[in-house]
């Protein structure tokens, strides 16, 4: 068995443990933790196969933004998780017979229609001087430079759909009212009084 | 024994069913739900880049990112609604969302 077979149970191994993890962990917090695990080992299979641009992608945006959202969220929220969990257990056995029909399906699939290596399309393999992240340059920024503009307007989207739906205005907080402020005319604020010595105003 | 497509392939299966067995396990917790959605589309990024990697085209590759992209932006706008619901109503059991009566 190479090195690399045995990297590749490792990560698969523990990915697949840490996912097991993350739906059944009593506390949300571990969940979230092994989440970020979970996409780790997806890293580390992506970097086996050659694929370092995805699995460094898959590293800053899952593990530096996504987990560390749901880690405030869950953190942040006070929530009951006990109360949560009560219909754990009556909810396993449906649970179980649907997880298995499509896993004992999914794997038929793989293990029947079994795909030789290389077989396929084949286009152009990538010069060996390119590296991966070049050659995918060259992909993204031409073919798909549209689908790559849509990407980023998605992105904008969400972001004002999340300002907009968390923002919230609190009645008897005081903020700055520029218009106010940049309205504001000497003749309305200072006055100038004649002050009689020894009188005091 | 070489590791082939197949090997990446069961292993995206498995994780897919994890997702989707999730989902019906935490079927109150919906920010496991959503973990749960993230896993799903792990699993889909797999094959894509399995593919990719093994077919010699790179096009699995940038979709896999184009994926990723609208799960994060599915992960923003989710916890953002997950945290207005909790705000107005105190709780984020799934079964309490019937107030459309859809």
């Amino acid at each position: 068995m190479t090195l690399t077979a045995l990297a590749f149970y490792a990560f698969a191994t523990i990915l697949l443990a840490s996912a097991v993890r993350v739906i059944t962990a009593k506390n949300p917090v571990h969940s979230v933790l092994f989440l970020i695990l979970a996409f780790f080992n997806a890293a580390g299979l992506f970097v086996l196969i050659g694929a370092e641009f995805v699995a460094f992608i898959l590293v800053i945006v899952y593990v530096g933004a996504v987990a560390v959202l749901f880690l405030f969220v869950v953190m942040m929220l006070d929530i009951d998780f006990q109360q949560l969990r009560s219909g754990f257990l009556q909810n396993l056995p449906v649970g179980i017979i649907v997880g298995l029909i499509l896993a004992v399906e999914l794997v038929a699939l793989v293990a029947l229609h079994y795909v030789q290596p290389g077989a396929g399309v084949a286009t152009a393999a990538p010069a060996a001087a390119v590296s991966n992240t070049e050659a995918i340059g060259r992909v993204l920024y031409t073919d798909y430079v549209y689908a790559f503009q849509a990407s980023g307007l998605i992105l904008l989207v969400a972001m004002i759909g999340a300002i907009v739906l968390t923002l919230r205005h609190r009645a008897g907080v005081r903020r700055q009212q520029i218009a106010q402020q940049l309205d504001r005319k000497r003749s309305d604020v200072v006055a100038i009084r004649k002050v009689p010595t020894r009188g005091g105003v | 024994m070489e590791i082939g497509l197949s090997h990446y392939l069961t292993v995206a299966a498995m994780l897919f069913t994890l997702g989707v067995f999730g989902i019906f396990l935490n079927r109150k917790n919906v920010i496991i739900i959503l973990m749960s959605i993230e896993l799903i589309l792990l699993a889909v990024n797999i094959n894509l880049v399995a593919f990719s990697a093994f077919l010699g085209d790179l096009v699995g590759q940038i979709f896999t990112m184009f994926i990723l992209t609208v799960a994060a932006a599915e992960a923003a706008i989710g916890l953002a609604i997950l945290v207005v619901y909790f705000r107005n109503r105190g709780t984020i059991a799934v079964e309490d969302i019937n107030m459309m009566k859809g």
